[in-house]
């Protein structure tokens, strides 16, 4: 196991230059005494080579799409082009500060328009802002938006949000942090919305239904039309969790079908890159209706001039972060689209569909898929057989794969399949490298009959064994301390 | 077809092995009146060539800190970041990896932000920190909210000298569950601390109060904890400059709750305002009422060291409504670039790139003052940004020097400070650009 840099510690040694101080001041004379620091600093004392090579020793201890696949279901993980990062590194892009006179930023202004433009053209919305910078915080604007329309309309009383049993963990997390009260429905034998259940539990209280389509089981709700309906009686809107748009590009329009409100994630469909954990991008689109609500500010282009436009500010929900959302961000979506256009979008869901489909087909007889009919750009295939056979759980089977060379698929999730394994391919992966993962996973649910042991006590050729996060949760260590 | 490498044959096999004819036979359940509007208006795909020639023209089209003498601060500023941070960051193994939720293939991943953790409880003095937040309007946000589930009381007095633009996140936060926002009146470019005593009450979750504040100056933290600890229970939570903690008293010193930052300086760009780091340190009896990811050291297996996601109790993902916040993608790799920048300049680097920032900032307020008609706004100590009056309006100022390659600084006009402009300095300034920029100003008020 690698030391922490703290432990590289040599006092004295250094990692950097700065250029002489030229400007004589003595730091009593700017700072008085009472409010200068008395705690010593403690950073580590190390030079830019320890420092490389601690964060390559770290770098080899992670998995990475360049090193191989990564089948986690709704999370989207494809190829991320490397085209992107050089061009986002332009200083004109690295350099350029936020509150700049607009016509210094013309540029960036083009690429924040373009890309709304873009965005909605292809969810058939209204209007899309790129202001949030996660998808749980476009959860967060959608909602604040559903509920500023309602507020306008002197619907106050509304208060609660339906969304399914099978809905990702930040949807009801969002709807509490806007002060929404989540009512679960039921999902029906096929995996989709019970549209009977739903009926009884609209009143006049529902505020609107968030739905995942593709849902998290990578089943398309066919019955969306009908669920709109019965939400739109009450005057709710209809909210598409874009987590799964990967499935959708070219296929339909969720704002041309009824849908209201739908937050993108930048770093699944348009692949921006992960980086461990963000940064991200949650754009919103709206509907018509909605737009006096939208974060400002929008750009907007006016005599060939771009500009920040503030003119909604008075019923706009406010902002949702400092500036303009993450821009570095937008800089890779948007190039991204330019390089696929229509066709190229098309084929990317055509490809992740197809994709998924063909590892559901080579896997469902070893191992249990609760509904096996073609799916969308994932699926949910279950450890089920092997936990009741060989007492094999679905995380064991996860580690196993990570011995093999794979990451594992989105686990333990959705919550309504038990011992889940959600599996997204997506679109950049070869036939071969989808053959390699069947073949891992068909070896898996071999030795699990055959030596089973194996598998529980995966993984053994990973950098580290299997991690008792037990202890790391009653026994916390959160920072090095010297 | 960019970035699919699965050919037409390949993907015919497919379907085959399916057992589907074409692709439609796989949506076939979609029902066609849904299909028939996805039509895509786009401009033609554009070649990797192409592409680079567009973006170059558009970046181009920007004027960037690399090409002017910019003195643009409030929240987002121009310190320099070593070379190496962007190697590091560059690794794909760091770029494309996912969350660590699998700790044994992302224990790199789980000890940086371990590292990064420990160096924020460092800077502030706290004792533990999370893994990041969007950035520091959010995270002040969410201490507030943290406040409110620590003591269940409704009303968060915020000084009104804090950065605007967090306000303004504060508000799209709190407003709709009930939770009231008192502002603090400003007095002399600090909080007001009479009108602060008078407002804390046993109804107050907490007191927000950002040092150096919006206006560069440093406030009377130890003033302000007096009033607000009078109340028990009560948070009193900080926005503070992680660059400027090299020199001003770490939080602890001043007994804060929850320190929370933008760590955008902290060898991150500045790219148009996003992406962002927000940081979040508290006290270790508060843990599980943190929002954000935690990662903890623990052991694998063999009883050797390893790392995980802990207090994940707290989270979206398994407590679903009940969680502390719903964050789930945060600032990672942003987190990541910090960490390489802290550990690349250690303690005598960060020192000195404060303290270079603040010397370099008294010295050109000195100059600045010297000049005809201008002064500055307050007599508040400040750190490495300060407010100044101007003889003419900040807008024609602006304009003049954008013409001599300056970005002046920020107009305070809409802020409510009329004729007054914000100026902030780090440590890339030399005393030759320091005086280009007293020598434009001198001009303006001639012309």
């Amino acid at each position: 196991m690698a030391k922490t840099i703290f432990e590289k510690h040599t006092t004295g040694r250094k990692g950097y230059t700065l250029p002489q101080n030229d400007v004589e001041l003595k730091l009593d004379d700017c700072i008085p005494q009472k409010f200068q620091r008395q705690q010593e600093l403690k950073m580590p004392e190390v030079s830019e080579l320890d420092v490389m090579r601690h964060f390559m020793e770290l770098s080899n201890m992670n998995h990475c799409i360049e090193k191989g696949f990564y089948p986690l279901g709704s999370c989207t993980m494809k190829y991320n082009p490397k085209l992107h990062e050089t061009l986002v590194r332009n200083c004109g892009f690295t350099n350029i500060h936020p509150l700049q006179p607009e016509e210094t930023v013309q540029g960036a202004l083009e690429i924040i328009y373009e890309l709304q433009k873009d965005l909605a053209e292809i969810s058939g919305f209204a209007t899309v802002t790129l202001q949030p910078v996660a998808g749980a915080q476009g959860e967060f604007t959608g909602l604040k938006i559903m509920q500023a329309y309602h507020e306008k309309k002197g619907n106050n009383h509304k208060n609660k949000i339906i969304m399914p049993d099978s809905a990702h963990g930040t949807n009801p997390a969002s709807a509490s942090l806007v002060g929404y009260n989540t009512v679960e429905i039921k999902s029906d034998s096929k995996g989709r919305v019970d549209l009977k259940a739903l009926k009884e539990l609209v009143d006049d209280d529902v505020a609107g239904f968030m739905l995942t389509n593709p849902n998290t089981l990578g089943l398309f709700e066919t019955q969306f039309k009908e669920i709109a309906e019965i939400i739109h009686d009450v005057d709710g809107l209809m909210y598409l969790d874009g987590a799964n748009f990967n499935a959708l590009l070219g296929v339909v329009k969720p704002g041309k079908i009824g849908f209201d409100i739908m937050h993108f994630n930048l770093h699944k469909t348009f692949s921006t890159p992960h980086g461990g954990g963000g940064p991200g991008s949650g754009p919103v689109g709206v509907v018509e209706k909605l737009l006096p609500f939208i974060p400002y500010p929008m750009a907007n282009l006016k005599n060939d001039k771009f500009f920040l436009d503030y003119s909604n500010c008075e019923t706009s929900i406010g902002k949702v972060h400092s500036f303009f959302g993450n821009f570095g961000v937008f800089v890779r979506a948007y190039i991204y689209l330019k390089m696929l256009g229509e066709v190229g979008l098309r084929r990317v869901s055509e490809n992740a569909i197809i994709n998924a489909n063909y590892l559901l087909a080579k896997l469902k007889d070893y191992y249990y898929v609760p509904y096996p009919s073609y799916c969308m750009h994932e699926f949910v295939a279950s450890g089920k057989w092997q936990k009741e056979k060989h007492e094999i759980r679905t995380m064991d089977i996860a580690k196993r794969l990570l011995d093999k060379g794979f990451h594992a698929p989105t686990v333990y999730f959705p919550l309504i399949v038990s011992e889940a394994l959600m599996i997204e391919p997506t679109e950049t992966e070869s036939l071969e490298t989808l053959d390699l993962f069947i073949r891992a996973m068909i070896e898996i649910a071999e030795e699990s009959k055959n030596e089973p042991e194996t598998v529980k006590s995966a993984p053994v050729n990973t950098p580290v064994k299997r991690v008792d996060d037990v202890k790391a949760a009653r026994e916390l260590d959160v920072r090095f301390e010297w | 077809m960019p970035y699919i490498s699965n050919t037409d044959r390949e993907r015919q096999k497919m379907l085959q092995e399916i057992g589907v004819k074409s692709f439609e036979d796989l949506i076939a359940n979609i029902p066609d009146q849904f299909r028939k509007t996805a039509t895509l208006n786009l401009q033609k795909p554009y070649s990797e060539w192409e592409i680079s020639n567009k973006i170059s023209r558009l970046a181009a089209r920007n004027i960037s800190t690399c090409r002017v003498n910019s003195f643009l601060g409030g929240g987002i500023y121009d310190h320099y970041i070593p070379a190496a941070v962007d190697h590091v960051i560059l690794r794909p193994e760091f770029h494309s990896s996912y969350t660590p939720y699998q700790a044994e293939v992302s224990q790199g991943t789980l000890q940086y932000i371990y590292e990064f953790q420990s160096l924020i409880c460092d800077l502030t003095g706290m004792e533990i920190a999370n893994a990041s937040m969007y950035d520091g309007a959010t995270a002040t946000a969410e201490a507030i909210l943290m406040s409110v589930r620590k003591n269940k009381r409704k009303k968060a007095v915020i000084a009104g000298t804090i950065n605007p633009s967090y306000l303004q996140v504060i508000r799209a936060f709190v407003c709709g569950i009930g939770i009231e926002l008192v502002i603090v009146p400003a007095k002399d470019g600090l909080i007001d601390y009479e009108e602060l005593a008078r407002l804390v009450d046993e109804e107050t979750a907490c007191v927000v109060l950002q040092t150096p504040n919006f206006l560069g100056n440093i406030e009377d933290p130890f003033r302000v904890e007096e009033i607000a600890h009078k109340i028990k229970n009560l948070m009193f939570i900080l926005a503070v400059d992680p660059i400027s903690l090299a020199l001003l008293n770490a939080p602890v010193e001043y007994n804060a709750d929850i320190v929370v930052g933008e760590g955008q300086a902290l060898g991150n760009g500045q790219f148009y305002g996003g992406p962002l780091l927000g940081f979040f340190a508290t006290r270790m009896s508060l843990a599980r009422i943190m929002p954000g990811r935690i990662a903890g050291g623990t052991v694998d297996k063999d009883g050797n060291r390893a790392y995980a996601l802990t207090l994940q109790a707290r989270e979206q993902h398994i407590r679903r409504e009940k969680a502390t916040s719903n964050i789930c993608s945060n600032q990672s790799l942003c987190a990541l670039a910090a960490t390489v920048y802290m550990c690349l300049m250690g303690k005598a680097g960060l020192t000195e790139v404060a303290r270079q920032s603040t010397t370099k900032a008294h010295y050109l307020a000195n100059e600045i003052v010297k000049l005809p008609g201008y002064e500055l706004l307050n007599d508040a100590p400040f750190f490495k940004e300060f407010a100044i009056k101007t003889p003419v309006k900040p807008g024609v100022i602006i304009e003049k020097l954008l013409s001599e390659n300056i970005f002046a600084g920020i107009d305070l006009e809409p802020f409510g400070y009329k004729q007054a402009m914000l100026v902030a300095v780090t440590e890339k300034k030399s005393r030759t650009m320091l005086d280009e920029f007293v020598r434009s100003l001198k001009e303006v008020n001639n012309g």
